[in-house]
């Protein structure tokens, strides 16, 4: 089943003193999140991706286009029972404790009174504040208050969960609690989809990533295929200080380093560049080929130069 | 109507944990004092100069609160993004907005019953026993109660679409405008042409809090008319659905930036 899907889904804001000048924040967005992904939602600040995820959770209301989620309407209020949210930097009531935030958010959702008790308490345990159940949130530190975000976002049991920016401002060890709690999510068959520009969090979560750029899409696919898309390199290293006048024209970038040269060119020229550390009789003492990072293939997609991605599914 | 009651009870939970309440602290000092020192210099107004203080007072502190409280109900909320959580489950937006003018005017309510009390215990103090005419008292604090419906609505309104300055200087605004609203009738009535019709237009755009006004004939033991009660419940009650649906029109539009 498709989880979520979103048709030209744009947005335009009106700003200025009359509001007559417009801002894209959105261009057409076309994508499909299969349920039980992990999709990861990439690109720099100001990329759209928290208006996207506005959009979807009915904050803000699109200029043009619709978004589905589990096959229904965004504005079917009946489809928000089957979603958790977690905002940026997320703030709360701070007068409230965190047991009492998380038993209204309960309340909100509709759940019954003896799961609400059970839920909240298994919700603050899973979280790691159980100790600090009944202090005030404005207490909290900001990796505190992020835990208890995620915990409102899932203590319904939704199906598909979205998260902004999940990893923003956390410690090491918060940012592995996080990653856990999404393996967890993805192991009992829910829906992740979060977005961020920490690449190494989706490179080692994502089922399938989006790149997006000043509102536009920029690439979607699973993370292996997107990264193979890029040209493919590799390293030679070989003994002395001399670099053979040729290796530049193949497109090698080289460095000296004390008795060794390291260079990194494109793989179709490795023959050619073998050929030349040949003629030159110089020993080789590794030939690597380069593995093509998401951090890669990211960097490619918001270069000024690149175009935006058609039609992308 | 489970959800507006889970918000309305939020809301008022705010007021108490931001220890909006405390004004009551304040209320009772000013008001025995106030008993003491009129107990002591008065002679046969004492009751007179009680009510009229302590009425004034309710009503006071009310506005007071129902102003600063309600123009950051919504504003403060998206301001703080605490709303992104709330309307990410299913609430709808008109919910959001009725359940939180139901907590405010509870929050008043429940403030409008505390300083009464004090305000009946200053009375027993300088007159020594109750009268039956201070019954009346009764229904001045009624009329205060349904001013702070209005206001509250008002206030929830302009935080719906202004900041949080500009909607004190609408709410205020209105709420001296409305308290003047008899002379703006009366000034509509004696004019002609364009002045006429504007004058009346805005007689009856504005709140009438002037009729919601009897703290000087309670003060003086003058009954309430029946028909003033019905009147005035009526036109509080429609007076704040009317201003609580224009502020849910608007914020179901609103892009929550």
């Amino acid at each position: 089943m498709i989880a979520l899907e979103t048709i030209n889904l744009e947005k335009t804001y009106a700003v200025g003193f009359w509001r007559k000048k417009p801002r894209v924040a959105l261009r057409p967005l076309n994508l499909t999140v299969a349920e039980g992904e992990v999709f990861g939602f990439l690109g720099p600040n100001g990329a759209g991706k928290t208006t996207t995820l506005k959009l979807l959770m009915g904050l803000v209301f699109p200029t043009g286009g619709t978004a589905r989620i589990l096959g229904k309407d965004i504005n079917d209020p009946a489809i928000k029972a089957q979603i958790g949210f977690l905002p940026e930097q997320p703030y709360f009531y701070d007068y409230l404790t965190a047991k009492e935030l998380l038993e209204y958010y309960a309340r909100l959702s509709g759940m019954e009174p003896k799961e609400r008790v059970r839920k909240v308490e298994a919700m603050l345990k899973r979280v790691g504040l159980k100790d600090a159940a009944r202090v005030q949130l404005r207490k909290f530190s900001k990796g505190m208050l992020q835990r208890v975000g995620l915990a409102q976002a899932v203590l319904h049991d939704p199906r598909v969960v979205f998260l902004d920016e999940p990893m923003s401002g956390l410690d090491p060890m918060g940012r592995r609690e996080v990653r856990d709690l999404m393996e967890e999510l993805k192991q009992q068959g829910k829906t992740v989809f979060f977005s961020t520009h920490i690449l190494s969090d989706a490179e080692a979560l994502c089922d399938r990533v989006a790149v997006i750029h000043q509102g536009e899409l920029r690439g979607v696919g699973h993370v292996a295929e997107l990264t193979s898309s890029i040209a493919a390199k590799v390293e030679l290293i070989w003994n002395g200080s001399a670099v053979p006048a040729g290796l530049s024209a193949l497109g090698a970038e080289c460095r000296v380093i004390g008795e060794t040269v390291r260079a990194v060119l494109p793989e179709a020229q490795q023959e050619a560049a073998l050929e030349i550390l040949r003629r030159e009789r110089l020993r080789l003492i590794s030939l690597i080929p380069v593995r093509s990072s998401l951090e890669q293939y990211y960097l490619q997609k918001v270069s000024p130069e690149a175009r935006p991605a058609v039609g992308a599914r | 109507m489970n959800r507006v009651t889970h918000i309305a009870a939020n809301t008022f939970r705010e007021a108490i944990r931001d220890r909006v309440l405390y004004n009551l602290i304040a209320f009772a000092v000013l008001l025995s004092g106030a008993a003491i020192f009129v107990g002591q210099v008065s002679i046969h107004i004492e009751r007179l100069v009680v009510v009229n203080l302590g009425l004034t007072a309710v009503s006071l502190f009310g506005v007071v609160i129902a102003i600063f409280i309600g123009i950051g109900l919504v504003s403060k909320e998206m301001e703080k993004r605490t709303l992104y959580t709330v309307l990410s489950r299913p609430v709808r937006r008109w919910e959001f907005i009725v359940g939180k003018f139901f907590g405010l005017t509870g929050t008043l309510v429940v403030n409008t019953f505390c300083m009464a009390i004090g305000v009946f215990a200053a009375l027993l103090y300088v007159s020594h026993k109750f009268h039956a005419s201070d019954a009346w008292i009764l229904v001045a604090l009624f009329f205060i109660v349904l001013q702070f419906l209005i206001l509250c609505s008002l206030a929830l309104l302009f935080s719906s679409f202004s900041s949080p300055l500009l909607s004190a200087v609408f709410a205020f605004s209105l709420f001296v405008i409305g308290s003047f609203a008899e002379d703006l009738r009366g000034f509509a009535g004696m004019s002609h042409g364009l002045t006429r019709w504007l004058a009346t237009g805005a007689a009856y755009l504005v709140p009438n809090f002037s009729a919601l006004n009897v703290i000087g004939q309670v003060a003086h033991e003058q009954p309430i008319a029946a028909h003033l009660i019905a009147f005035n419940t009526g036109y509080a009650l429609a007076y704040s659905a009317m201003v609580i649906c224009g502020a849910v029109l608007i914020f179901e539009r609103r892009n929550l930036k």
